[in-house]
């Protein structure tokens, strides 16, 4: 049987601000014996300018990501998010085009975040990683409602050797960043995050993990502001540690 | 907040007022919690709620496509069974029907049960003016008219309020002993309601259903006081909004589940009245019973596809109470009647979005209200669609020296043109050289990361980008 090859979706935070991120995922990938391809014509996904109300600007990005990704395999993303705008709120961003709308809906069947992609795609839960810390798991929204993915990133976890993996209060609960919300609304998006935090010290956890840049920017932000002892983690970068 | 006039462009004010009001906050915080585990407790003790959210969001989908139809088969009922129907398009419609029929009635003082179409059209303020007392009978209606304050929370209007806040309250305006034990609070308020029902000659209502197929009108509640105002008086006035129609008797049965579920978490509410006409000979009841049929926008919303689905609304709260926005800011920050995330649709649909161009935007889009919904709105998508009529109807960009719109498009610029978007990236990293220390900024003076600095600090970027980092991998 061929390699399954994968595009990497790396998403501009990452791709800015969390390289070692996207490193994780090209470890963890070719680990399991997967052809990643990187295509560098990549920027945003379009999620921004749609969030906050721009959606002729977030359709002109949008339809570069239909046109670079048509020929590829799979496409997988570490962000929840992103992930998000692709595979839900893109068909409202074409929903005029028939033809766009056609390329859309192609393109969602082979789009997938992360932690989806291991476990329901390549169907592997076990990476083989070591991190003898305990972890208490942040579900993003868009992760959770608009994709529906709760289990997946669990099941990665708990096969971590040494992981002590424990919930949190309220761990549904949003964090607060919510892209330009957490700019527009920072005396509401503050006190959220603050709230997240917390629930997560009480836990006893060394470590924040979560599948979005945007909510661990957030709360990282937060926390080294506070000077508080919690340290903050994409779900990629535990799943590569050997 | 005052109970008049529109202040839906002071949600940042009064949102940070409330967050920094710790009992304000813990109200808030207290009450959305424990109305939040009471649904989720009695829904979980439900196995087949969800299919009944399918049947709720069928037969609402159902009447609002058909509400024409439904509406002149209500009204037909409602006059066969001896009642009489007015259609008001705007609030000073409705308003100008009551006080008209209050004034037949020759009543000086009218009974009403918590409607909150009745807040939508300030209708207290029309009977004052009009020199018609009005009396708000349920509890947390009554408190807050004695504060002179809109509801806090479609269902608990009082929900912000502390036993010591409605103790003071009562020792104010009804010269009550003081006290904080909750029985002896209600029964403070119970004997200053009491002779009014009896004096009212006039009781109004809202409606949780109308049921065309029988003309009825349906009211849930746990006081009593609903069936009081719509019996003792002898004229009873129901204001209904007309997306409250139902389309049959049968329908109701997954209405009512839903619906006391959602709210409170209750299989039922202690009382479900369903009101058919006036009163027939060797009956209780009133003599008149009139059913004011209120537009007040609604058809705007129905005309629009991508935000009729609001007017499939219930009204039961369970959005506001699962909604991490509403819990920190609370209800007057939306700035009228309706709050939370329903309220964050219906205000600007209602009151036209230039007067509340911050409410879309006023949710981190996590879904929660989505998830409970007991029709399953998809609120997220709508404030998503606001927020591009609030931006399209812009009149010149808020907040910031760079108008949004123009920095939007100089963004989606960038994203078009990679070689851009990494020259870009390199001015940052060279920027930001100055004043970044350890991976972090501590300020960024600029609009609008300034925001996010004031309380958190910024990540700068990475030394080398992923993509410099990938011709290694």
């Amino acid at each position: 049987m061929a390699k399954p090859r994968v595009a990497l979706f790396i998403t501009c935070l990452a791709d800015q601000f969390f390289p070692q991120v996207g490193e994780s995922v090209v470890k963890i990938l070719r680990r399991l014996d997967v052809d990643v391809v990187f295509n560098p014509e990549q920027t945003c996904c379009g999620q921004p300018a749609f969030n906050t109300g721009f959606r002729d600007e977030a359709r002109s990005v949008a339809r570069r990501v239909l046109d670079l990704f048509d020929d590829v395999e799979y496409v997988v993303a570490p962000s929840g998010s992103c992930s998000a705008m692709v595979r839900v709120f893109y068909s409202e961003l074409f929903e005029d085009d028939p033809e766009l709308l056609r390329k859309c809906h192609e393109l969602q069947k082979r789009f997938f975040e992360f932690s989806e992609f291991l476990v329901k795609g390549l169907k592997v839960e076990d990476l083989g990683a070591r991190f003898p810390h305990r972890v208490t798991y942040h579900d993003s929204c868009h992760l959770l409602r608009e994709l529906g993915v709760d289990d997946a990133p669990r099941k990665l976890l708990r096969k971590v050797q040494g992981i002590d993996l424990v919930e949190m209060q309220d761990y549904r609960l949003c964090c607060g960043f919510g892209g330009t919300f957490s700019v527009k609304f920072p005396e509401v998006s503050v006190p959220m995050g603050q709230d997240k935090i917390r629930a997560a010290t009480e836990t006893g956890a060394e470590y924040l993990v979560a599948a979005d840049g945007g909510c661990l920017m957030h709360l990282a932000g937060l926390i080294h502001r506070q000077g508080t002892a919690l340290k903050t983690m994409h779900l990629a970068e535990i799943l590569a540690q050997r | 907040m005052s109970d008049a006039g529109i202040h839906s462009d002071e949600i940042h004010q009064i949102g940070a007022e409330t967050i920094a009001n710790p009992r304000l906050e813990e109200a808030y915080r207290s009450s959305t919690l424990r109305l939040f585990t009471h649904r989720l407790s009695s829904v979980s003790a439900f196995p087949g709620f969800e299919r009944l959210r399918e049947a709720g969001r069928e037969a609402k989908r159902h009447v609002i496509e058909n509400l024409d139809y439904y509406l002149g088969q209500f009204a037909d009922n409602v006059e066969g069974n001896g009642g009489k129907v007015h259609w008001a398009a705007t609030g000073d419609e409705v308003c100008k029907i009551v006080v008209d029929i209050v004034r037949k009635a020759a009543a000086k003082e009218v009974v009403k049960a918590k409607t909150m179409v009745g807040e939508e059209v300030e209708l207290n303020h029309a009977l004052e003016a009009a020199q018609i007392r009005p009396i708000e009978t349920d509890l947390g209606e009554f408190i807050i008219q004695l504060a002179g304050e809109r509801p806090a929370h479609i269902v608990g209007p009082a929900i912000h309020k502390t036993r010591d806040d409605v103790s003071d309250l009562f020792v104010k305006h009804i010269k009550a002993e003081r006290t904080n034990v909750p029985e002896e609070l209600t029964a403070i308020a119970r004997r200053a309601l009491r002779e009014m029902f009896q004096k009212a000659g006039v009781g109004i209502s809202g409606a949780n259903f109308a049921v065309a197929e029988t003309g009825t009108v349906v009211t849930v509640e746990n006081e009593g006081n609903i069936r009081m105002c719509t019996t003792f008086p002898r004229v009873h006035i129901a204001l209904v909004g007309i997306e409250k129609l139902i389309p049959r008797l049968a329908d109701l049965g997954v209405f009512m589940r839903l619906l006391g579920r959602s709210g409170t978490g209750q299989k039922l509410t202690t009382y479900t009245s369903l009101l058919t006409g006036p009163r027939r000979a060797g009956e209780d009841g009133p003599e008149e019973m009139h059913v004011v049929m209120v537009d007040n926008g609604r058809t705007k919303s129905l005309a629009d596809p991508k935000m009729r689905e609001m007017l499939y609304c219930i009204r039961c709260g369970a959005c506001l109470n699962t909604c991490p926005v509403y819990r920190k800011i609370g209800g007057h920050a939306y700035g009228w009647v309706y709050s939370g995330p329903i309220g964050a649709l219906v205000t600007p649909e209602f009151i036209g979005i230039g007067q509340a161009r911050e409410l879309p935007f006023a949710s981190s889009l996590c879904g929660a209200c989505r998830e409970v919904c007991p029709v399953k709105i998809n609120i997220p998508d709508m404030l998503l669609h606001l927020r591009s009529e609030a931006q399209a109807d812009a009149p010149r960009p808020s907040g910031g020296p760079i108008p949004e719109r123009a920095a939007f498009k100089l963004w989606a610029w960038a994203m078009r043109h990679p070689f851009v978007y990494r020259l870009g990236a390199r001015l940052a990293r060279w920027g930001q050289s100055a004043i970044a220390q350890k991976g972090w900024i501590r300020r960024i003076p600029s609009y609008p990361i300034s925001n996010w600095t004031k309380e958190r600090d910024f990540p700068a970027l990475a030394s080398q980008s992923f993509r410099e980092r990938w011709k290694r991998l």
